[in-house]
């Protein structure tokens, strides 16, 4: 997989809520001095200062497949624009595809999933959000497709936190990681962020996600010992759609009211004909809520590690290498979504135990 | 003509040696004949016309990638991503006949025998009559294939969710023909009682035009991006799967409750096909670059070109059917004479 990959055009997905610094990142990304070429694709075509030679306006169109699921959609345009640009390839060395503030990344992320030609010849690098240090707070209590952005994100450059105090920028830290506790984040201002935290990612490459793991483990570890706290909201008494706050030796812990991760850790060996189906089902029937799911799993009598990665409904997964020798062998799995049925999850992942 | 070898694959007969090879400066992406001359377009912005003593010339026809080609034999129209539609003819002169106002993409071209040109940009179709004005039509969404219709000036304008059929020169209101998905190609039959839809999905969709009854073509796996119709107009051969699907259209009912005949089975992927003007004989090229002449009666195989990895893609006849010519994704093409 790797050496065909290394040959696919990568695709930047570029993303955030409406004055954020979207076309900031854009700009620097074309203008630094990297030699390479890049093709874009805006939205909003011609409103906005973008200086390059490939430039490609795009209509955001949603198609839905032909299951009847509401979730389960491609960007009909995208799989057009990618289809003529191939047929200029060599004329660039990447893709850079900007969004609107009010899209939801799921359905590009999807396209590469589902869309044969356009798996055979790109292959999605990462998301990218830029989120406003200063009003990205309010925006994910009034607009959802702020928090989807920050859910669904592989990368969060946490922008213009020159305009915010100290307090405020930890306060809107973690609002971000209450959501999405396994983005890379980089705090900037004016978007100044170094070109290879957000480009060549490799953040939907089987392959990549044990790279991915500091994020994935560092704070999830923390987050799991976190977790048995109490729920009760009778007690709570606060508005639960602004999420709630609490501390754990300073540092202060959010967890959001309806978009969360969940991750889950076993060391002992999974039973990978039950494990399969179970999570086949969980996102047959759940995928809705399920954003984004990853996981690197260790099975009984085979000495290779699974790797796996979905968007909603769509999973894809393959054996990745040999365990090493000196390798602890642990399964783990991360879930971000939407009212995530974290029992369920937590109940059926046990039963998955060998 | 070599005669065809039914009885056994090993032994496949070959005329691979009797292939002229072109030489183009581009790998092309599709191919048409004029008269004898074959019209290679270029994966970028040139067209390389390749005569019969193995000649090429190549011109450029735009300030930008080709996106779309069709031809009626006396010219190319070709649309850009420079935003123009271009005619070329086989000198390689070439007139700019539109150019879109806001340069977005053309995606979309398609040729009427009487000369009316149609083309789409976005949402918008346009059509522009061998007489009388330019006119337009917004549907739904991006437009993802247009066809004529072979009687009157009607048009065919696949999009999300459905086709639209549209006369350009009546005040009536287009009639939508739905059908839920993505509808990229597009085609009537000769004798205008169907019509059939490439869909982003693995599968094909058709209408019977009498009472729009649908049709639906199933089973491929992979998206089907090449479609042709034999010389008697009667059966449609697609790509998509590893072997040519031919669907019979002999009956009032289309290809409903039959099946398709599976031709010239391989080891990988029809990339495209295209079937002879005037025989029973079909040309199918492949994703491991194989390219073989197919009899439709009996699956009878001649091969034309050797596999070796390269995608075959484009494959076409000249009028005459004397003359095959193909392209490849590795930049190599050539010429059969039968
Ligand atoms: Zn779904």
């Amino acid at each position: 997989m790797s050496d065909v990959a290394a040959s696919k055009i990568p695709v930047t997905v570029l993303t955030g809520y409406l004055g954020a610094g979207k076309t900031t990142l854009l700009n620097r990304i074309l203008s630094e001095n990297h030699g390479k070429k890049y093709a874009v694709i805006v939205n909003e075509f011609g409103e906005i200062g973008i200086d390059n030679d490939l430039i490609i306006g795009a209509d955001e169109e949603v198609f839905e497949m032909n299951n009847g699921c509401v979730c389960c959609t491609v960007r009909g345009d995208l799989v057009r624009i990618l289809d003529g640009l191939m047929k200029r390839k060599g004329k660039f060395d990447a893709i850079i595809l900007e969004t609107t503030g009010l899209a939801d990344p799921a359905p590009v992320a999807q396209t590469f999933f589902v869309d044969e030609d356009v798996r055979e010849k790109t292959s999605l690098d990462a998301v990218v959000t830029v989120a406003d240090a200063k009003w990205l707070s309010a925006r994910l209590k009034d607009a959802p497709e702020a928090k989807n952005q920050i859910a669904f994100a592989d990368v969060i450059v946490l922008n213009k936190t020159d305009l915010v105090s100290k307090a405020e920028l930890a306060e809107v830290e973690a609002r971000i990681r209450g959501i999405n506790p396994y983005a890379k984040l980089h705090r900037t201002e004016r978007c100044q962020v170094a070109l290879n935290d957000v480009l060549d990612r490799k953040a939907f490459d089987l392959d990549r996600i044990l790279e991915i793991e500091p994020e994935f483990l560092g704070e999830s570890d923390h987050h799991d010992h976190d977790h048995d706290h109490d729920h009760d909201h009778h007690d709570h008494g606060h508005d639960h759609a602004h999420g709630h706050g609490h501390s754990h030796g300073g540092l202060k812990h959010y967890h959001d009211e309806d978009m969360k991760s969940l991750s889950l850790k076993t060391e002992k060996p999974l039973d990978a004909n039950k494990f399969m189906p179970w999570l086949q089902a969980l996102v047959a029937s759940d995928g809705q809520s399920i954003l984004r799911s990853k996981g690197i799993l260790s099975f009984k009598d085979d000495d290779d590690r699974y790797v796996f990665q979905g968007v909603h409904m769509m999973i894809e997964g393959d054996h990745q290498r040999e365990w090493k020798a000196d390798e602890p062998r642990v399964s783990r799995l991360v879930f971000i979504g939407r009212e995530l049925p974290e029992q369920k999850i937590r109940d059926g992942f046990e039963k998955c135990i060998a | 003509m070599t005669s065809f070898n039914s009885d056994n694959p090993a032994s496949i007969v070959s005329v691979t040696d009797r292939v002229r090879k072109v030489e183009l400066p581009q790998s092309a992406t599709a191919l048409h004949f004029l008269g004898d001359s074959a019209g290679f377009v270029g994966v970028e912005n040139s067209i390389s016309f390749a005569n019969a003593s193995g000649n090429v010339s190549t011109h450029e026809i735009h300030d930008g990638g080709i996106l779309c080609t069709v031809s009626d034999g006396k010219r190319i129209v070709t649309g850009g991503d420079d935003g123009k539609l271009v005619t070329v003819d086989a000198s390689g002169a070439t007139e700019t006949i539109a150019s879109d106002a806001k340069r977005r993409w053309i995606d979309n071209v398609a040729l009427h025998p009487d000369g009316a040109i149609a083309w789409s940009a976005g949402k918008t179709a346009f059509v522009r009559p061998t007489k009388g004005d330019e006119k337009s039509l917004d549907v739904v969404s991006t437009v993802g294939g247009l066809a004529f219709a072979p009687k009157g000036l009607r048009l065919a304008v696949a999009h999300y969710n459905g086709v639209t059929l549209w006369f350009p020169n009546m005040a009536a209101k287009p009639e939508v023909l739905e059908w839920k998905g993505s509808h990229l190609g597009v085609t009537f039959s000769d004798d205008n009682k169907f019509l059939v839809t490439t869909m982003h999905e693995s599968a094909l969709h058709g209408w019977r035009l009498a009472d729009n009854r649908h049709m639906r073509m199933t089973g491929y796996p992979s998206r089907v991006r090449s479609m042709s119709w034999t010389a008697d107009g009667k059966h449609l051969a697609t790509s998509g799967a590893d072997t040519v699907i031919v669907w019979p259209f002999t009956s009032k009912d289309g290809p409903m409750g039959k099946e398709p005949a599976m031709l010239a089975p391989l080891q990988a992927k029809v990339t495209v096909v295209a079937c002879h003007p005037k025989n029973d004989i079909l040309a199918a090229g492949y994703s491991n670059g194989m390219v073989l002449m197919v009899r439709m009666q009996d699956g009878a195989e001649i091969l034309v070109r050797r596999n070796d990895d390269a995608p075959v893609s484009a494959l076409a006849w000249n009028a005459k059917g004397s003359l095959l010519g193909f392209a490849s994704e590795n930049g190599d093409a050539g010429l059969l004479t039968l």
